[in-house]
């Protein structure tokens, strides 16, 4: 029996309580989240910005019976040898401190975003100016308005909101410091491509420019365009959100250390998604998350897990684009004797391909524009499985082998209700059968269901173009 | 019956009755009851199942009767009661779909194990998902070929889409449906690159698909054994439900959900009471009024009729335990090679003190049985089936059965005197027997009462519920058009969310196998295996599996392989396939001996339906190291003499 006590309320904090609830945990379970609404799913922002989605529609399911969940708390302080944490705010006590004692503390608050030191886009007290929002809440999706939006930053985020704004009706501007979208993910050919993909779905776009400043509704770039924006919205990165954490000692680098337990440097403290930082990784990713979630809540209910990493898989989500990136590329060339590459380059559809192979399996990858590649390879690098030797059906998404061969081979059962295969038509054919009609006599293919009269017809007529031909191999006609 | 020195031999059907019946009161008298179990069939007639199910809760006075349809529909009808009130294959006439636009068929591979039916799916573009490119697969206009075992994560993906691309019908789910919220917040964690990701269907084909049955006019959901057996059957049932409640297809003309049927009688057979949790006409045992009207019409008391049983792959793993049944009775069935853990339930039916088998073909159960009953097939007897459509079918005889073979209903009726019951309690005539159905079922959810034999022989379609009325009511070929057999009208989503299959693949299995049918055979093979053409069509057990994945195991076109689980191991040929994942085998479940797929299966359950997950287990394959004779099964004799 145990009182857990997680910081944040968010996809993460959501998880675990609904694993703990599962795994039969015995204890009270409190929640605090910062916002002053119940848990959402973040990811799914791009949907309320497409309006495809309300925001009402992205809140999580409620959670289990029990558990408590204070909305528009924020956590000041941890006593990590009192188990005690101070936090403020929550109803109508906006001011007062309150004291929440804990067995098991998790911090789950995710990360904030990385605001640019952009001239203009601050008040005095550091806060952005009207017209200006990141993308991290729904109250931020409010924010956004007008026609024009010029969305600063084109790593995935930037991406999925500048497409999402297109489709929500908006006339996007994508501004972005390098040469082209997503340099971390994609290739320079993959990039140039996805730029080009951008441009032509109707989004103004500006690669290696750098925004120098902010006026009321006008973004300033370091060439001296003055692009004209309603809204701003800044997608230039997300820092984990570790000021709680540093204050109470813990160790943190980039995030929150922890270990395969998801355990802090602190006992009976724990951190798992976008805040907490795992072998040197700090994912920013839902899957790690969800899977640091689901092994905490075993440990913490007396189960026995480990979280040794996730494999690490980049998706574009947004209908218009196909583009993953798995692993990483970084270092693979072919200069190394143990790296395989393949790759394909269709530049006229915008098909793009890179792998690195290792003992057939995937150790990078970027993908574009290969949707049955994309999901295939998902498959093969999440269970380190080795890849088809049919390497370019993989990319095209064709299916390889014999029943895809041209011809079918002759035990092909062609009538499936009497069981009559392809050579049981031709002896029919050589036994003098020469009409449809006469075939469908001899083995009573088409008089079942007569699926297949389409395909005995075909036979046929392979058949008789065959023999006028003069040709005697009819175990070649198809 | 089974002679000293353990062979089978011919005997008199007064001594095999005699013997049975002396051997049963023994055992219900140092056992209980519920020493007995009965084990039926969902091929039996309407009527055999309905008496069996009688002469269980009356005859023998068990609990412990349940039959093999939990291995097929089971997970079906646990969603269609939940979401519409009423469990029937096709709420609609088989022929509507034959004007239908555009059909989802997810886990059905119709043009092998359904050929007729193609014939109504001729016009309708098909989007078939399955992990196999099957017969089915090659004729449809689109394919999606999740991983064994993750069908409901794509059901939710589907979902998904339907309400972010906005084709959910609104004012359909307002008026006619209760429940979408919370299935919505459960569905909003599957957005389609997530499920691409589990499932390995691409986002875009999930859209393609969507759109696809969305916008036509008359779509149609269907779904088969491959959405049902898992130890999540009932939940991805239930998923591809929520779909087509979604898109407002259920209770119109010219659109709707329905659960293809598999066995002959699928659809009657679960319907009068050889359930373990069930009485005649669709009535749940555990319900008082139930076990009062069906009582009535069996003239006891309602108290005397045991509760609900164990199902069926947990009555076989009972069999023979302390708390078990330690004799069993087996009509229609052949669970030593249909029942999932087979060489577990081979050992658990050898424990038996007493096994008696009534088939018409020596099947590999009926081979290890103390006694075999020779009992009439099809052609030689009179009856009713019920099709997918809930039509009721007439069985006519058109041979005589040959010499010393009775009817089922024959066997029941002699045993049951044995036992101390009035004769005309367990009539002999099928007709007879219908009449007493009609009157259970009345008022029942599957009320036959209104049909008869007369008007059946008139060449009435009468689908149920079709009660009996002063005007012969004219059945109900379409249910629901006025509303969901809930009290409020009102259908319900379920809300399900995606799990695990109770084994992945790692190290040690780190394959899929997933088990079907072929088109030669029909369930255990017991009956088709006998038919010379049909075994020429399709001989011997074998294994699909990709060429990559083959040659790595150093396994070739037409080698012998051993197939291995943690439970077992069975040997099939090589049959190479291109088409076919690299991660997954498929293995048919007709041969016997070592050939058994289920001899790897998992016995895991689904906690609703109790359907075993026959679709997915772990595994990994080798070269079979010597040619592997099959002996006649007989493991059991020894064990018992």
């Amino acid at each position: 029996m145990s009182n857990v006590l997680v910081v944040g309320n968010g996809p993460a904090s959501h998880r675990l309580v609904e694993r703990l609830h599962r795994n039969g945990h015995q204890g009270t379970i409190t929640v605090l989240g910062a916002e002053t609404r119940p848990a959402y799913n973040r990811l799914l922002l791009p949907s309320v910005l497409r309006r495809s989605l309300s925001p009402g529609a992205i809140v999580l399911p409620a959670p289990p019976a029990g558990v408590r969940v204070h909305q528009g708390v924020v956590a000041t302080d941890i006593d990590p040898r009192e188990r005690v944490l101070y936090a403020t705010g929550g109803g109508s006590s906006e001011r007062r401190e309150t004291v929440y004692r804990y067995d098991e503390l998790v911090l789950a608050m995710g990360a904030r975003p990385r605001l640019p030191d952009l001239p203009g886009a601050h008040d005095t007290a550091g806060r952005l100016v009207d017209g200006i929002t990141a993308l991290r809440t729904i109250a931020d999706c409010a924010r956004i308005n007008g026609d024009r939006v010029v969305v600063l930053g084109a790593g995935v985020l930037g991406v999925e909101t500048a497409l999402a704004l297109l489709a929500g009706g908006h006339h996007v501007t994508l501004v972005h410091p390098r040469p082209h979208p997503m340099e971390r993910e994609l290739d320079t050919v993959a990039g140039q491509l996805l730029a080009d993909h951008l441009a032509e779905l109707g989004i103004d776009t500006w690669f290696g420019r750098h925004a120098v400043g902010y006026r009321p509704g006008r973004l300033l770039l370091d060439d001296g365009q003055v692009h004209l924006a309603d809204t701003l919205v800044l997608c230039t990165g997300v820092v984990p959100e570790v000021g709680l954490a540093r204050r109470a000692g813990l160790s943190v680098r980039r995030g929150v250390l922890v270990d395969d337990r998801l355990r802090t440097s602190a006992e009976h403290i724990h951190a798992i998604g976008d805040c907490a930082e795992h072998q040197g990784e700090v994912p920013g990713l839902i899957a790690p998350a969800w899977e640091q979630a689901d092994t905490l809540a075993t440990l913490l209910t007396g189960g026995h897990a480990r979280y040794r990493g996730t494999p690490r898989v980049l998706r574009v989500k947004a209908p218009e684009l196909d583009i993953a990136s798995f692993g990483s590329l970084r270092g693979l060339d072919h200069s190394d004797a143990d790296v395989e590459l393949v790759t394909l380059t269709d530049s006229t559809h915008r098909r793009r391909a890179k792998l690195a192979l290792c003992d057939q399996r995937i150790v990078g990858a970027v993908v574009l524009g290969l949707p049955d590649a994309i999901a295939s390879i998902s498959q093969l690098y999440d269970r380190n499985l080795p890849l088809p030797s049919g390497r370019l059906d993989l990319l095209l998404g064709t299916a390889t082998g014999h029943a895809a061969a041209a011809e079918l081979p002759d035990d092909a059962v062609v009538c499936r209700c009497n069981n009559v295969t392809k050579r049981a038509l031709l002896h029919a054919w050589s036994s003098g059968a020469r009409r449809v009609s006469e075939l469908t006599n001899a083995t009573r293919a088409t008089t079942g269901c007569g699926s297949c009269v389409s395909a005995v017809s075909r036979l046929h007529a392979s058949l008789e173009s065959t023999d006028r031909l003069g040709a005697s191999r009819l175990d070649r006609a198809s | 019956m089974r002679t000293k020195d353990g062979r089978l031999a011919p005997t008199d059907w007064n001594t095999a009755l005699d013997t049975v019946a002396a051997r049963l009161l023994e055992i219900r008298a140092s056992h209980g009851p519920d020493g007995v179990g009965v084990f039926g069939g969902g091929g039996l007639t309407n009527e055999k199942c309905y008496l069996l199910g009688k002469f269980a809760r009356l005859a023998l006075g068990t609990s412990q009767i349940d039959y093999n349809g939990r291995f097929c529909m089971s997970s079906a009808a646990v969603a269609g009661n939940a979401a519409f009130g009423i469990d029937r294959g096709l709420p609609f006439p088989v022929t509507d779909l034959g004007k239908a636009d555009v059909i989802m068929l997810a886990g059905a591979n119709v043009a092998e194990t359904m050929p007729p039916l193609m014939r109504h799916l001729d016009r309708a573009d098909l989007i078939v998902i399955d992990p196999r490119r099957t017969a089915t697969a090659e004729r449809a206009a689109m394919h999606l070929r999740p991983a064994p075992g993750t069908d409901l994560a794509l059901a939710l993906g589907l979902l998904h889409i339907a309400v972010t691309d906005g084709w959910c019908d609104g004012d359909y789910l307002r008026e006619r449906t209760k429940g979408f919220d919370a299935t919505w917040r459960r569905a909003m964690s599957w957005w389609p690159e997530r499920v691409e990701r589990i499932t390995g269907v691409a986002a875009s084909a999930q859209r393609a698909a969507v759109h696809m049955l969305a916008s036509a006019r008359r779509s149609y959901v269907l779904t088969g054994r491959g959405a049902e057996q898992h130890s999540k059957g009932v939940d991805t049932v239930s998923g591809f439900i929520n779909l087509a409640l979604a898109l407002g297809l259920p209770g119109r003309v010219g659109s709707g959900y329905g659960c293809l049927t598999g066995q002959g009688n699928g659809q009657g057979g679960r319907e009068h009471g050889q359930k373990a949790d069930q009485l005649p006409g669709y009535r749940m045992i555990n319900d008082p009024l139930a076990r009062e009207h069906v009582a009535n019409v069996w003239g006891v008391s309602s108290d005397s009729l045991p509760g609900a049983g164990r199902s069926a792959y947990e009555l076989l793993d009972a069999l023979g335990t302390p708390t078990g049944p330690k004799a069993l009775l087996v009509f229609g069935s052949n669970p030593a090679v249909s029942a999932p853990h087979a060489g577990h339930v081979v050992d658990r039916l050898s424990c038996l003190d007493l096994l008696v088998v009534a088939d018409f073909v020596p099947s590999e159960t009926a081979s290890m049985a103390d006694v075999v009953f020779p009992v009439t097939q099809w052609a030689e007897e009179e009856g009713t089936m019920t099709n997918l459509e809930g039509r009721v079918l007439r069985r006519r005889r058109i041979v005589p059965a040959p010499d010393q073979v009775r009817s089922d209903l024959e066997v029941l009726h002699s045993l049951a005197i044995r036992l101390g019951q009035p004769a005309d309690r367990f009539p002999t005539s099928p007709r007879e027997v219908f009449d007493e159905l009609r009157r259970a079922s009345r008022g029942g959810k599957a009320d036959y009462s209104g049909i008869s034999y007369d008007r059946l022989d008139s060449g009435e379609a009468l689908h149920w519920p079709c009660p009996e009325a002063a005007e012969p009511h004219p059945g109900t070929p379409r249910l629901f058009l006025d509303g969901f057999a809930h009290p409020d009208g009102r259908a319900r989503f379920a809300e399900v969310d995606y799990r695990d299959s109770a084994e992945v693949a790692g190290e040690d299995y780190p394959l899929y196998a997933t088990t079907g049918r072929v088109l030669a055979h029909y369930q255990s093979g017991a009956q088709t295996r006998r038919v010379a053409e049909l075994n020429r069509a399709a001989a011997e057990p074998f294994m699909e599996v990709h060429p990559d994945t083959a040659h790595r195991a150093g396994l070739r076109e037409g080698t012998l392989a051993t197939v291995s689980s943690a439970r077992g191991s069975m040997v099939a040929r090589v049959r190479l396939v291109g088409t076919l994942r690299t991660d997954t085998v498929f293995l048919p479940f007709h041969f016997p001996g070592h050939g058994r797929a289920n001899l790897v299966t998992s016995p895991a359950l689904d906690p609703l339906s109790g359907m075993p997950e026959f679709k997915v287990c772990a595994v990994r394959i080798a070269p079979c190291p010597t040619p592997v004779r099959d002996s006649p099964e007989r493991p059991a004799v020894a064990a018992r003499t």
